[in-house]
């Protein structure tokens, strides 16, 4: 068990080092590449290559100069609010939209087509027509995380309603069961662990989909924020932003895995 | 001998796409008395459990007529509660709660103590007091059969419904589970139809054994009638001249008169 847990530690912390030495690696051959040194004395301050001691952008995440100019704090959390709009407004629709297809037959042979052309759309081909559509940052942002996140929520939704077992059903049946209490009390509690698997996958999807949508639409947001790093030449700073997206993208999965578990009764009274 | 609960005619026939109807049961014509124990044995593919399902109105039949209390059977319901042989707990529901529901929907009447006490008098009959409150996945199959039989009967069923309800045990536990029927039979008198597959267990716990030929167009056979006092005991039962005439003839019935090859 123990050595079990020095391997935890230690092989992350070898290959940790190998990216590093990856990154210096191109960062000498590719010209005005960011060093790892010189990206954390961006990050977090200290001297710099040419001897100027600085700031770093995660000194002070939390300032705000003005309605355009904020911590970098604030731009993850202006980032967050459109992405769970957006999330929401997927659960919202989703779970009951799969629910019908996983009840009926002939929504599923009425959609089915549909979803499976709709799903591998890129938000980047949505995003100039919603942004035709609703002329507004925060509309587009969240509308175009909702359509390309709420697919995982309406398959994984429909294939838990479809692994309700017929020997459930028959107790619902022996016990006249009303359709709305077979949905609560038995189609319910069988799908939420898959809901919670599509919901998870959705998650991912939005996040990855703000970065990309922000730096089309601009405004305050991690993504726009990367991108106007590149304007202004601090690649110190893509590379932070790039950390900082994976990093949060991380965490919100690793909350939603213990949201899921919570409400998965397969793993309840096992741990 | 009142008319308790009859079946008249049944034919089951499932439709093949361009081949004539498969017939599984046809020509069943059956009368149960109140509170008789009826055990209906036959080879795997007799159709025992097709009849069960219509029974139980979990299927519907093809022709004929199944009548309860002068009543015609349409659809499932409470009152023709089934023992499923997978036990069919909701598994996310701990025990006491898989009967809590089943109750609380057929009797919804019951205040909040009455329905606490009905609950767990059940789990009491089949001695699951230790467990009421672990999960269907953290007990052992034979418990599970335990609550099934629990959530069956907690709902005052007219007729209980058993579709070879130990045919996944092991033969201790199996018999244990026999023993504990038959001691709630014997406080809480109920219709009994059990589907086995098992002659010692049919010859145990029946009044009357149906004896199913094989399909297609099965149809009841023979029809034995075990006159064995109750309660009774399994192991001074193996000298009994009646038990071992009882299992002679459904012997002789399973594997001279309708012997199946192909097993």
């Amino acid at each position: 068990m123990k050595s079990e847990l020095l391997k935890k530690i230690f092989l992350p912390i070898f290959v940790f080092s190998l990216i590093i030495q990856l990154w210096s690696g191109i960062a000498q051959i590719v010209e005005d590449f960011p060093t790892p040194s010189g990206t954390y004395v961006a990050a977090f301050g200290g001297v710099n290559v040419d001897g100027d001691e600085i700031e770093g952008v995660l000194s002070d995440p939390f300032y705000i100069e003005n309605q355009d100019d904020k911590g970098l704090f604030w731009q993850i959390v202006e980032s967050l609010k459109r992405v769970f709009a957006g999330f929401i407004l997927a659960i919202v629709v989703g779970v009951p939209f799969g629910l019908m297809l996983g009840m009926s037959k002939n929504a599923q042979y009425a959609f089915d087509p549909f979803i499976q052309i709709f799903k591998p759309i890129s938000p980047l081909a949505w995003l100039p027509l919603l942004l035709f559509i609703f002329q507004d940052i925060n509309m587009t942002a969240i509308s175009t995380i909702f359509i390309t996140s709420i697919w995982p929520i309406i398959i994984n939704t429909a294939l838990g309603v479809k692994s309700v077992s017929e020997d459930y059903m028959n107790v619902a049946k022996v016990l006249r069961f009303t359709p709305l209490e077979k949905i609560t009390q038995i189609i319910l509690p069988v799908s939420v662990p898959y809901i919670f698997t599509g919901m998870r996958l959705s998650l991912g999807i939005a996040w990855l989909v703000i970065v990309a949508a922000e730096m089309l639409t601009g405004g305050i947001g991690i993504g726009f924020w990367i991108w106007d790093e590149y304007n202004n030449l601090n690649y110190h700073n893509i590379i932070i932003g790039i950390i900082i997206v994976g990093l949060v993208g991380y965490l919100l999965d690793f909350i939603m895995g213990k949201i899921a578990d919570y409400f998965d009764y397969t793993k309840k009274g096992r741990a | 001998m009142s008319k308790f609960l009859s079946l008249e005619g049944i034919e089951k026939r499932f439709p093949i796409p361009g081949k004539e109807d498969y017939v599984a049961v046809t020509d069943v014509n059956l009368e149960i008395k109140e509170n008789e124990i009826i055990a209906i044995i036959g080879h795997s593919g007799c159709g025992k459990s097709t009849l069960l399902n219509m029974i139980s109105g979990l299927d519907a039949q093809s022709e004929g007529a199944i009548v309860l209390e002068n009543k015609h059977v349409q659809g499932p319901g409470p009152e023709r509660a089934v023992v499923f042989q997978n036990h069919s707990l909701l598994p996310w529901l701990s025990i006491y709660k898989n009967i809590e529901m089943a109750v609380k929907k057929v009797m919804p009447e019951l205040s909040a103590t009455e329905l606490k006490q009905r609950v767990e008098k059940f789990i009491n009959m089949v001695n699951l007091d230790q467990a009421k409150d672990k999960l269907p996945d953290e007990i052992s199959g034979g418990m599970k059969q335990r609550v099934g039989i629990a959530r069956a009967l907690a709902i005052k069923p007219k007729v209980l419904l058993m579709d070879e309800p130990f045919g996944a045990l092991d033969s201790l536990t199996r018999a244990n589970l026999q023993e504990h029927l038959m001691r709630i039979q014997e406080s809480v008198k109920n219709t009994v139809i059990i589907i086995t597959h098992d002659i010692d267990e049919a010859v145990l716990l029946s009044d009357r054994v149906i004896m199913m030929t094989n399909g297609p167009h099965a149809t009841i056979g023979e029809v034995l009638e075990v006159n064995l006092e109750r309660p009774r005991d399994r192991v001074s039962l193996q000298h009994d001249p009646e038990y071992i005439r009882c299992r002679e003839a459904i012997l002789s019935f399973l594997y001279e008169k309708f012997a199946k090859e192909d097993e």
